[in-house]
């Protein structure tokens, strides 16, 4: 571990690196401030620029950082006009909005920085306790193991990422492997479900499927809904002092330090992500605090701030947990960063600890930079950067759906691929309004090839599908999953007969 | 019938064209000695196939949830900008067919001031400038530092297709 630790701090702290870091968290403070387009939709468009650079481990890194310095512009956005970026700021415009309102916007970005600075680096530093544990228990794993824990990472996404309706988000699952099966197969080679269409041939472009997912659906309903980016007065968006009390400092530790482990852990189970630890989070420090305190919640405590700030940023380093050491995506945002991966002839799981550990540690190390990069310089850049919030509509949407396209048309080189990405796109729009979830199905179409492979080998070794009950990890892996599909869909029919009685 | 359902229906037909490929189709052209091996190319579409259909047919006759969040207010559809939104997808799909023949810079010029001005913008000339600098910066950027190959002007320029 030493080594490596090593091996990873000294290509993380190479010039190169550090200033990807710095690139990635400007970018994404930048961009991730702009009201409806979240992580996945940045880390999407910036994917061509990370894959064309060449290097995997630069790549990751600057992907890195756009994700924290994404997750942070989301948060004053939240704080500074009450339009979060992404989901997983949404509880910190409860109480950070109220402060802003109350003329003390600085304070509450300075809050959520010091909270999104420990966060993530208490994060940063289970991530490195646990993950090489993780990775040394993964390497035991043969592909039958590989292929059942695939099927409980799909399950848990499907049942946490559902909101109540797991068979709708099995059913984008399903859609998301069925689109992963398009194109040559990797058994003999064979085209499956082309159609005769030769455009389909190699298969739809894991970057087209995640702008189509994301990035266009987004920009389509800032166009539909334009009070998605209503501009607010000069007044309240302004940024004075940005300095707190030794008081305040006093208040919000404790809570700083209880949301680090509790948004890690959260983060670290496939589906649950930076949204439900931000809520719940905040759901726990508001239980906690003394009645009068409780009063301020929603009113400008800063209780309310710290605790969703740090539990978001702490579960979005959790998230890397099963990515780095089982090859499985936690959440929408780490699915994209494991298609980065792939697209860059890494592959995440145990091995790449032992393999790569190069990429494996500065990865890691890279965290530790790019929260401090997001405290001692984007914070003090706020005022500044804040000023993207003042860019007319009519400027900012063509420009998002110009490098939706150029972030197809680059990674592919085929107009084809603009057309695909605008009828996909156009379909995850109706998917969105009528409530199904499309995390799913873009970890559905990165996992598919994955799943297959492993599926294939295990039924060549064993002759058959033997495995599932001759091995008893694979059995008891596939039974969890199992259950985790059932427990959701079993607790919702027992309470509509129990309202219907 | 409400939209939930129909894109209930839309899954199970989905799934039903694609186990009807994946059953009937793919293995028609399968080399004997691959017949041998316990997997076939089909072998986990089938699953899939198999899969979705039970989940659809489950959605079909499912009733809807009480609660759908969704992302836009159904109730308040005329609200909504719907004449903006489909000119910019009618403006994708034009960039897309003449990204090719009419070169990067003069599409993409096009398509940033046409967008901007289908969304309300009427400040021409700021506009123009804005979007000579974003298509002709993003050019260069695309071309030179990251070495992609973009025709930048049209084909009566650039010798033809």
């Amino acid at each position: 571990m030493i080594d490596g630790l090593l091996i990873g701090l000294s290509t993380a702290l190479s010039l190169k690196m550090i200033l990807m870091v710095v690139a990635g968290c400007l970018i994404g403070t930048f961009i991730g401030m702009l009201p409806g387009l979240g992580p996945m939709s940045i880390i999407a468009i910036m994917i061509p620029v990370a894959i064309s650079m060449g290097d995997p481990a630069g790549a990751i890194i600057l992907l890195a950082g756009v994700y924290y310095g994404a997750i942070f512009g989301g948060s004053t956005s939240s704080i500074l006009i009450n339009a979060p970026g992404v989901a997983g700021t949404v509880a910190t415009s409860f109480d950070g909005y109220p402060l802003a309102r109350a003329g003390k916007a600085g304070k509450a970005l300075t809050i959520a920085a010091i909270s999104s600075f420990c966060g993530g680096t208490i994060g940063a530093v289970l991530l490195m306790i646990f993950a090489p544990v993780l990775a040394s228990v993964a390497l035991l794993f043969h592909s039958a193991e590989y292929f059942a824990l695939m099927v409980v990472g799909l399950s848990a996404i499907a049942a946490f990422s559902s909101n109540g309706q797991v068979s709708k988000a099995l059913a984008m699952t399903l859609l998301g492997l069925m689109l992963a099966t398009v194109g040559e197969s990797a058994l003999y080679n064979m085209p499956r479900f082309t159609y005769g269409l030769l455009n389909l041939q190699s298969g739809i472009g894991f970057i087209t499927l995640a702008m189509a997912m994301f990035a266009l659906p987004e920009a389509i309903f800032l166009i539909l809904d334009p009070a998605r980016t209503k501009p607010k007065s000069e007044q309240e968006n302004a940024v004075k002092d940005l300095r707190i009390t030794k008081e305040e400092a006093k208040t919000i530790a404790p809570v700083i330090a209880r949301q680090s482990f509790l948004g890690f852990f959260i983060g670290v189970l496939p589906g649950a992500g930076a949204t439900i630890a931000s809520f719940l989070g905040y759901a726990v420090e508001r239980n906690l605090s003394t009645k009068d305190e409780q009063k301020e919640f929603g009113n400008g405590s800063i209780k309310g701030l710290a605790a969703p700030e740090t539990a978001n940023n702490a579960a979005c380093t959790g998230s890397f947990v099963p990515l780095l050491t089982l090859g499985i995506p936690g959440s929408g945002t780490t699915a994209i960063l494991l298609g980065a991966l792939i697209a860059l002839n890494v592959t995440p799981g145990p091995r790449l600890m032992v393999d790569q550990p190069e990429i494996f540690w500065s990865v890691i190390i890279s965290m530790y930079i790019g929260n401090l990069v997001l405290l001692v310089l984007n914070l003090p850049l706020i005022p500044y950067i804040a000023k993207i919030l003042t860019v007319p509509r009519s400027y900012l949407i063509p420009f998002i759906l110009f490098f939706t396209l150029m972030g197809v048309y680059i990674g592919q080189n085929n107009a084809a691929e603009l057309l695909i990405l605008i009828g996909l796109g156009v379909m995850a729009c109706i998917f969105r309004v009528a409530g199904y979830p499309l995390a799913p199905l873009l970890i559905g179409f990165i996992l598919g090839p994955m799943l297959e492979n492993n599926f294939s080998r295990s039924i060549q070794l064993y002759d058959g599908i033997g495995f599932l009950w001759q091995r008893p990890m694979t059995g008891s892996l596939l039974a969890i999953a199992i259950v985790l599909v059932l427990l959701p869909t079993i607790r919702a029919f027992l309470s509509r007969r129990r309202n219907t009685i | 019938m409400s939209l939930e359902r129909s894109l209930a229906l839309f899954f199970l037909t989905i799934s039903i064209i694609y186990g009807y490929t994946a059953f009937f189709v793919i293995d028609v052209n399968l080399p004997p000695f691959a017949k041998m091996s316990p997997v076939w190319p089909s072998s986990f579409p089938k699953i899939l196939a198999s899969m979705g259909v039970v989940i659809g047919f489950f959605l079909v006759l499912s009733k809807p949830g009480p609660n759908t969040k969704t992302e836009l207010d159904l109730q308040q559809l005329q609200i909504y900008s719907w004449f903006p939104a489909f000119s910019l997808l009618g403006m994708m799909v034009a960039y897309a067919l003449l990204l090719r023949p009419m070169g990067f810079i003069v599409s993409t010029f096009s398509f940033l001031v046409i967008g901007a001005m289908v969304l309300g913008e009427r400040k021409l000339f700021l506009l123009s400038i804005v979007s000579v600098i974003g298509s002709g910066g993003i050019w260069y950027l695309v071309q030179e530092v990251l070495g992609i190959y973009l025709r930048p002007w049209p084909w009566f320029l650039s010798g033809g297709f």
